[in-house]
């Protein structure tokens, strides 16, 4: 990663609920799930942030509103300085040519219908300026061959491939239009062990050779360290820490990251009897109705009467030189601590 | 089912390990033709012990399991050869009344996928009571008494006011409880848990985890834990069987395996793991695919994608070669890939 480098896209105080409703006829609004609840960070041009969370804190709903696929309640998202969220028409999808995504099944997400040259050259059907038709299949070979396929299996359906290919053609239609954001959702999370290697392989040489920059979300917290420069946690809607690699992993501040990072399985059976786990109680709280103040407080052993009351904001904090939103911040290492 | 067992052997009175699985060997008749799941496979669990079996998706991993359990659907499945034997008795000759009281009651299973597992129109209390009232012919009022017991065991909060409710209300890590409520309701022997946290998230995978150490511990079960991941594995195994296209390609004990593997499938595994106590540069990838059950490749399963291969790796089938008297790969080369693998 280069430091200080442009940022490419910007978002700030993003937020996102979907209303609860009540009735058939008449429907009534009686709450929101705050699905994104005051997300603000940047991307620089070339890197790769980390989002990592447990299942219901939002990090895929954060994704659809950065490529646009929700609208935002409020916030703004920004690329290359201009909102995304208050684009409309054609101006829209010329912004999306640059911001693409990646996704996690690679057995749903593409169409059994469609031979793999339709599904890697259909974006080149809707953004019809960017390749001339003449070459369009030529394009398509050319990308099949960067993400290692063979191009000779222009004409194959997706049945065809295993899953680590498919994944591959995922990520060859998420190239087509040169954007220069890509958001991989999970996108090595549906492989087995041998062939995640491959495809994170594979999105590390793309990125070096594009100047690609990705928003990275998973819930592995090891592939999201392998992949990422700089890594965010959510808990319910909000960025609870955010920081580079190394300062997440080897020296979190926010409780929740720390009792994530401590209940990692580490690949390594010497001194497993001798490791200290954190083991939260209970399940996340519903976004439908997330507790008062810090979110995290009702599963938290620092908690105090501040917490309840204040929510904390997610600032650089004394003893630590990157933010969290915690009124307790402290760095400890759980991951190597033993 | 003691009595079903003792009538035949008398209890105790063999000499091997509790559950064995022998030479097992499983295919599937399918219209494109016959896969071969499972070929020869064998290992074997002792009371208070915990045998990882390790394996990507189409390893044989889970048809072994439900084999031992007699839940393999039959067709198209078929066994081919080999003994189940519980207690020196090989299951797969016993008659299905008396099979069926020895599942649940001395070996019982949980499955990854809580929610499709748990039948959506019945309470959970009556779904975990219904163990008592088939097994032990309980009446439903002490039947459901002990249902509210197992769900306090297994940590439920209010056990008593949720015994009523049905699996869509709780939560997956919650369900993940009521399975394993069930699966230990009568006091098994033996608990096969297939993939039983890779449908959770981390925080609740750490808590399932240790109830089922815990459980382990209180009442000396032998569990066999079905898995991807190679986190999990050295938490909490003894020992390790490594499965790949249908057989047993290496097993050793937990600190053996991860310190120095004797088979290159294995050793590729370990290397192509990120980790979340290091950055490491470039991953390590296995090249190529896992095997086509239908299309087998000849000699070892792993030569296609094996940097160690020679010329006889196409056309023998290395036997599982004796290491040390715990350990075995079935790799023509193991001292080669021993040596190399000093980590």
């Amino acid at each position: 990663m280069r430091a200080n480098a442009e940022s490419i896209l910007e978002v700030r105080d993003l937020v996102k609920h979907f209303p609860l409703t009540q009735g058939v006829v008449v429907k009534r609004q009686i709450g929101a799930i705050k699905a994104v609840d005051g997300v603000s960070f940047d991307l620089h041009r070339g890197e790769t942030l980390g989002v990592v969370g447990e299942s219901g804190c939002g990090k895929s709903t954060l994704a659809k509103l950065l490529m646009a696929l929700e609208r935002p309640t409020s916030g703004s998202v920004r690329v290359n300085g201009k909102d995304i969220t208050a684009a409309r028409g054609a101006e829209l999808k010329r912004m999306r040519r640059n911001i693409q995504m990646v996704m996690q099944d690679p057995y749903t997400s593409l169409n059994p219908r469609m031979t793999v040259g339709d599904i890697v050259g259909e974006p080149f059907e809707i953004h019809s300026d960017v390749v001339p038709k003449e070459g369009r299949r030529r394009r398509v070979q050319e990308l099949l061959e960067v993400v290692g396929l063979n191009p000779d299996h222009i004409n194959r359906y997706p049945h065809q491939f295993s899953g680590g290919q498919r994944q591959r053609i995922g990520i060859a239609r998420g190239l087509a239009l040169q954007p220069e954001i890509i958001i991989c959702d999970e996108p090595v999370s549906a492989l087995d062990v041998s062939i995640q290697a491959q495809v994170m392989n594979l999105l590390e040489r793309l990125q070096n050779e594009f100047d690609l920059a990705y928003i990275f979300i998973a819930h592995d917290l090891s592939v999201v360290r392998h992949i990422s420069d700089r890594v965010a946690v959510m808990y319910l809607g909000k960025i609870v820490e955010l920081g580079s690699d190394a300062e997440i992993y080897d020296a979190p501040t926010h409780p929740y990251t720390q009792a994530l990072l401590s209940a990692v399985p580490v690949p390594d059976p010497d001194g497993r009897d001798r490791r200290q786990r954190i083991i939260l109680q209970g399940d996340p709280p519903s976004p439908a109705n997330p507790p008062s103040g810090c979110h995290f407080r009702t599963r938290c052993w620092k908690a105090q009467d501040i917490c309840a009351e204040q929510t904390p904001a997610l600032e650089v904090r004394p003893g630590s030189d990157h933010p969290s939103a915690c009124h307790f911040a402290e760095a400890r290492d759980v991951v190597n601590a033993q | 089912m003691t009595e079903v067992l003792s009538e035949q052997t008398g209890r105790g009175a063999h000499s091997g390990a509790l559950l064995e699985v022998d030479n097992l060997h499983v295919e599937f008749r399918t219209r494109a033709g016959v896969a071969k799941a499972v070929n020869g496979v064998t290992y074997s669990v002792d009371a208070g012990e915990t045998l990882a079996v390790l394996g990507e998706s189409g390893s044989g991993k889970s048809v072994t399991a439900q084999t031992i359990m007699g839940i393999l659907d039959m067709p198209p499945g078929k066994i081919t050869g080999g003994e189940i034997r519980f207690r020196g008795v090989d299951l797969l000759k016993l008659p299905e009344d008396q099979r069926r009281k020895i599942r649940g009651e001395s070996v019982s299973m949980i499955f990854q996928d809580a929610l499709s597992s748990l039948n959506p129109v019945f309470p959970v209390g009556w779904q975990i009571a219904e163990m008592f009232r088939m097994h032990r012919g309980s009446s439903r009022s002490d039947a459901k008494k002990k249902a509210v017991e197992l769900m306090d065991r297994v940590r439920i909060p209010a056990a008593k006011d949720r015994v009523n409710d049905f699996p869509h209300q709780f939560s997956g890590g919650m369900r993940q409880r009521i399975m394993i409520a069930m699966a230990i309701a009568l006091d098994p022997e033996i608990l096969i848990a297939d993939e039983p946290t890779t449908a959770l998230d981390v925080t609740v995978q750490a808590q399932i985890m240790g109830l089922l150490a815990e459980l382990q511990r209180d009442s000396n079960m032998g569990l066999i834990l079905i898995t991807h991941d190679l986190g999990v594995v050295a938490d909490v195994a003894d020992k390790i069987a490594v499965m790949y296209g249908g057989r047993i390609v290496e097993n050793a004990p937990v600190h053996d395996l991860y310190k120095t593997p004797a088979h290159p499938y294995s050793k590729g595994l370990l290397e192509s793991i990120p980790r979340v106590d290091q950055k490491g540069q470039e991953l390590y990838a296995i090249k190529g695919l896992p095997p086509n059950l239908l299309e087998m490749p000849p000699g070892c399963a792993f030569h296609p994608r094996c940097p160690y291969r020679r010329d006889n790796c196409v056309t023998e089938v290395p036997p599982l070669y004796t290491i040390s008297g715990t350990r075995g790969s079935a790799c023509h080369y193991w001292r080669e890939v021993i040596d190399e693998g000093e980590r």
